[in-house]
């Protein structure tokens, strides 16, 4: 570890006087092994370009040394990986947006092992040429099997940040609004628009993702209504905080604009106090919200020129510059170049020389422009170098000199010898994208304006409007007028009536406006595959040489160039490269970038954390867990659990000393020597009233309920209409027009929707209603031949009489003193009872069994036990032997179908497809191990003949195996082509182990095979 | 995140509440024992995939429990009208032409 060296840094970067900082608060941070200091209000990079830090990352594929260089959601550079302990770190943070608080931890996240001196740049510059566009495909991806060794060297040299391997100790929540007009940004057009529409009374949100509203006005020189810009901001913000049809949002990005106007907006709460939220306060929120109309006002980003080492730490965007000096009084250097193609790149150059700094020159590349700028600079006598380009930056690590050279009238070649300009910063200044990232998120196009030189938000479906720098506005009087328009409009559009313009526009002064020129690719002496790296997509180290070679090499869409070369790729999604990236590209295609077009946003806007994706969902509170009533009793006598859906079912209850196997033994062999106990209260249950409710279970099982009168309970199959069986379960008659419908625990709301699906749209002439009863009644099946006994000493009001209440017979009464309905139905094969009662009785009714089943020894059994029982019986899980594939006649379940019903119920015709009528399919088998001991594996293949060359003929597979020590051997079910014909023939299971095992086919019974006992 | 009308409840809720059923008006055969094998087939598997607009079967899964139909355009994902089991459809879907697949 390097020393930490505690005050070392003066902030010798930081003006005496101005800014809107706190400089009565003086915080101490720490950047990668170094303490500084900076005041409240400044960003992490405010503060270390203060202290006069240039280098802030090495780039991702050269390594080269890099600096910050913008001021706010676009920087492509400053990206830093923030906390200060292993559960706070928060990877990919953008320097130029995070407030700086006391005690703030920071690292670069490439630059490995130090940004100073780095391995990789070694390789960068030799690499240099050799590390071309589309250079990972062609040099990592062969062999295919040495991409995780590439992968783990590219990720360890490059890096971008890592995720804490501890777990987050914060929360994050999401917020739902429904608003009429949603405003994004809070610039001089965001702010008019919200003003304009919270007047008329409309519910009214904007969204700012800086800490303070304002956008450039924060940093501008103008006056508005005579009035400082930063003061009518205060004053707008004022009367929006006064109104309560407003939320105003800061430090909340609005990362996506979703259909039908729904837009994700992730506030960061709590980033500027600490590394840790305070107690009770969430970290971030995700504000969920629904609009009728938005309004698009978030600005533009400015396009820093592309030219000669423009990625050298000094090298930044104009506004930015201004930014630092007005907002943060942090002059960014000692000696300024400026170079612009338009009028606005002048003021950075105003403001630094304004606060005593020197201005080198202003290389503006027209030759002609005639503006107010221009004699403000004239007045200033700063040196104005027209129709002229810096073409090349240099320095060792940091910008030390610019080369400057005349050029031609549209800027494709150089025409003069260079010259040199010692500074120490490069401003540039392209002119302005319009930030239309939301507008394209629900596939609208953005359009090109030759006027501006910027694509803006495109045609769209959807109720948004655009105003300000996004629509391609550049004078703060027309931004202001846009948004007070838009407002005004969106208002009127939710109110449905035409509200008087409530807001009229406040005086602003614009200068005059010379036309700016459109350059994108600063011309060099030398061709740009010989030049010095003439970078447009800093992240990912995209350059203009790289753009022309793709071009070059077939790339001609620019989807494709974008893919090929990673232009847009990083963080950042190339908010200040990419239409440099595009004129580049249609420039070398010889067509237009309207013709070229652009490559399409999508959400979200800026990275978000996981922690505000999951907000609340995690934990617990990830997935609903749903508990029978008897489930304290379960966890009281140590079940093990079992996921079924959302369920949590006793898998098995083992006692001390047990093995899982002992424990099932133990269970299995009590239940059938003498009387078990299961909770099935998590079976689905669905109540059947109207009518036409027999005519309707006819309808959606195969088989008949014509007949079944009151009293009586019937196994039901369900087919889907290919024939495929679906789904199965005992429905009881509970009168005439009034069954009892139970399905699989898993498959209960899938059933209850198909029955509601055929109800609605195919047979609404019938009168049937469907009710989920799942949670209102707890089930428990006693099994076993002392089930009977159990039972009478519990419930005297049935007569528990064998030939009074049959198997198959269903009858209500009292059970443990409350109300209960008592099924004789059975999936163990045992004398059986199902008894249900009220949810809320479950406890009392299952503890007062134990409690009368001492004697009995009446033992629970879980899920695991369950399977087991009935696989001794032969009877089949859908689901488990069942995979969407299989028929009734396939399961061998003919006796479960009624052809001769008169309606055509679902599954019979899609039983009839030739593909269900041929022969060799696939049919539900018993699997008897040669050697009993053996279990067979679920899932296993079989083939016929197991000396087959491989690959081998697979004619099967087992569905269900378990040991029985009931049947004192292994038992398996499965499915085997032509199976029901080919009982006692052997088949082979081949493993992956090497073993081979050997099963005759046999049917799937193997205890009771006459059916006696569930009948006694 | 779609913003659904349901019929039935009369008002807007959000996407998260419905659950999509596939193509609209899929009428089961009246009489499905005299279907041949491949009338059969189509009515089991073959769909619609139109670019443009489309009418879908939903259901208001946690709200009424009603399956209604929507007709959407699956480019713009926009909503041009939701109406009940049994009603027609107001917008008139073009009419289908098939395209020679593009190549090159
Ligand atoms: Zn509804």
């Amino acid at each position: 570890m390097v020393d930490l060296i505690q005050g070392r840094y003066v902030q010798k970067n930081r003006l005496p006087s101005g800014g809107r900082i706190n400089r009565d608060k003086i915080l101490t941070f720490r950047f990668d092994n170094r303490y500084y200091k900076g005041y409240e209000g400044d960003t992490i990079a405010s503060a270390l370009l203060a202290n006069g830090v240039k280098v802030v990352g090495r780039s991702f594929k050269y390594s080269r040394p890099r600096g910050i260089m913008s001021a706010g959601v676009e920087e492509p550079n400053a990206i830093l990986q923030v906390g200060s302990t292993e559960a706070t770190q928060v990877p990919n943070v953008r320097a130029t947006e995070q407030p700086l608080y006391d005690g703030l931890v920071c690292s670069t996240v490439n630059g490995w092992p130090h940004v100073n001196f780095d391995v990789m740049s070694l390789l960068g510059r030799i690499g240099g040429n050799m590390m071309g566009p589309g250079f990972y495909y062609k040099t990592f991806m062969f062999p295919a099997f040495m991409w995780e060794t590439y992968e783990k060297f590219i990720r360890r040299a490059a890096g971008l940040g890592r995720a804490p391997k501890e777990r987050d100790v914060d929360s994050y929540d999401h917020m739902h609004h429904h608003v009429d007009v949603m405003i994004v940004g809070a610039g001089a057009a965001g702010l008019s628009a919200a003003l304009a529409a919270a007047r008329t009374g409309v519910r009214v949100m904007i969204a700012d993702e800086r800490s303070e509203m304002g956008g450039g006005l924060l940093h501008s020189t103008t006056s508005i209504d005579k009035l400082p810009a930063t003061q009518w901001v205060a004053k707008v913000c004022h009367e929006l905080d006064g109104l309560d049809n407003v939320v105003r949002l800061s430090r909340s990005v609005v990362n996506g604009l979703h259909d039908h106007n729904f837009l994700t907006v992730n506030e960061r709460r709590t980033h500027h106090l600490g590394d840790q939220a305070p107690e009770g306060v969430t970290r971030e929120r995700i504000h969920k919200v629904r609009a009728h109309t938005v309004i698009l006002a978030t600005g533009a980003h400015e396009r820093p020129l592309v030219f000669g080492n423009n990625d050298l730490p000094g090298c930044m965007q104009c506004s930015a510059v201004s930014e630092y000096i007005r907002r943060y009084a942090v002059v960014p250097g000692g000696s300024l170049v400026v170079m612009t193609t338009n009028d606005a790149g002048y003021q950075c150059a105003f403001d630094w020389h304004d606060v005593g700094r020197e201005v080198v020159a202003i290389v503006d590349t027209r030759a002609n422009a005639d503006s107010d700028v221009i004699a403000q600079a004239k007045q200033r006598e700063i040196t104005l170098i027209k129709g002229s380009a810096v073409i090349e930056a240099r320095g060792q690590g940091r910008v030390t000199k610019a080369m400057v050279a005349s050029i031609n009238a549209d800027g494709s070649f150089v025409t003069g010898e260079p010259r040199t300009l010692i500074c120490d910063t490069i401003a540039s200044s392209g002119g302005w994208s319009p930030a239309v990232h939301l507008s394209c998120h629900t596939g609208s196009r953005p359009r090109w304006r030759d006027d501006i030189l910027g694509f803006v938000p495109g045609e769209t479906h959807e109720q948004v409007l655009s105003a300000g720098g996004v629509a391609g506005t550049q004078t703060l009087s027309a931004c202001i007028q846009e948004g007070i328009k838009a407002g005004t409009e969106a208002a009127a559009k939710c109110s449905n009536s035409s509200v008087a313009d409530a807001m009229s526009a406040p005086v602003v002064e614009d200068e005059l406006h010379a036309p700016a020129m459109a350059l994108y690719l600063v011309p060099h002496t030398k061709a740009p595959t010989r030049a010095s790296k003439q970078f447009v997509d800093m992240q990912n180290d995209v350059t203009a040489a790289g753009l022309q070679v793709s071009t070059h090499e077939g790339f001609e869409s620019i989807e494709h160039v974008k893919r090929y070369t990673a232009m847009g790729f990083g963080t950042d999604q190339g908010k200040t490269g990419n239409v440099n990236g595009m004129a580049i590209v249609a420039k070398t295609l010889g067509q237009s970038i309207a013709e070229t077009g652009t490559t399409v946003f999508r959400p979200n806007y800026t990275p978000v954390t996981f922690g505000a994706v999951a907000g609340s969902h995690t934990g617990a509170l990830f997935d609903p867990k749903r508990f029978t009533p008897m489930h304290r009793w379960h966890v009281e006598h140590g079940a093990l659990f079992e996921n079924v859906g959302q369920w949590k079912r006793p898998w098995y209850f083992p006692r001390q000393g047990e093995s899982m196997q002992d424990t099932l033994n133990r269970e299995c062999v009590a239940t059938r020597t003498s009387v078990g106990i299961l909770d099935a209260s998590t079976l689905g249950k669905i109540d059947i009233q109207g009518d036409d409710a027999r005519e309707f279970l006819g309808r959606v099982y195969t088989n008949a309920w014509a007949k079944l009168p009151p009293g009586r309970c019937r196994y039901g199959l369900m087919c889907g209409e290919d024939g495929m069986v679906m789904d199965d379960g005992v429905t009881s008659c509970l009168a005439e027009n009034h069954f009892l419908m139970t399905t699989t625990t898993g498959g209960a709301a899938h059933v209850l929707n198909w029955l509601e699906l055929y109800h609605q749209t195919e047979w609404p002439e019938l009168d049937v209603y469907f009710t989920s009863v799942t949670d209102h009644w707890a089930t428990m099946t006693i099994a076993g031949p002392n089930s009977r006994a159990l039972l009478a000493k519990v419930c005297s009001d049935i007569d528990l009489d064998k030939d009074a209440f049959k198997f198959m017979d269903w009858r209500s009464g009292s059970v443990a003193g409350v109300p209960a309905r008592v099924f004789r139905i059975s999936f163990t094969g045992e004398l059986s009872y199902e008894i249900n009662v009220p949810a809320h009785y479950g406890l009392h009714v299952w503890e007062a069994l134990f409690e009368q089943g001492k004697e009995f020894d009446l033992t629970a059994y879980g899920t695991e036990s369950m399977h087991v029982l009935r696989a001794e019986k032969g009877f089949v899980i859908v689901g488990q032997d069942t995979d969407g594939s299989i028929t009734p006649i396939d399961m061998d379940h003919a006796w479960a179908v009624a052809n001769n019903k008169p309606f055509s119920y679902i599954g019979k015709r899609g039983m009839q497809r030739e593909d269900c009528l041929r022969p060799n399919r696939k049919q539900l088998v018993g699997l008897e191990t040669v050697d009993p001991a053996v279990v067979l594996p679920e899932g296993a293949q079989a083939v016929r003949n197991p000396e087959q060359s491989i690959p081998m003929t697979m004619v099967g597979h087992v569905t269900s195996s378990y040991y029985s020590a009931n049947a004192g051997r292994s038992i398996a079910m499965g499915v085997i082509r032509d199976g029901i014909n080919r009982h006692g023939e052997s088949v082979f299971f081949p493993l992956a182990d090497g073993r081979t095992i050997e099963a005759r086919i046999r049917n799937t019974v193997w205890v009771d095979p006459d059916g006696e006992r569930q009948k006694s | 995140m779609f913003n659904i009308y349901c019929p039935y409840c009369e008002e807007h809720r959000e996407e998260e509440e419905f659950h999509p059923s596939g193509q609209a008006h899929l009428a089961r055969p009246a009489d499905a024992d005299a279907c041949t094998d491949k009338e059969w087939g189509d009515f089991l598997y073959f769909r619609k995939n139109p670019r443009g607009l489309h009418q879908e079967l939903w259901q208001h899964t946690a709200g009424c429990r009603k399956f209604f139909n929507i007709t959407r355009d699956t480019v713009s994902y926009q909503i041009l009208e939701t109406y009940k089991v049994g009603q027609s459809p107001q917008v008139k879907l073009p009419e289908v032409k098939l395209e020679e697949p593009r190549h090159g």
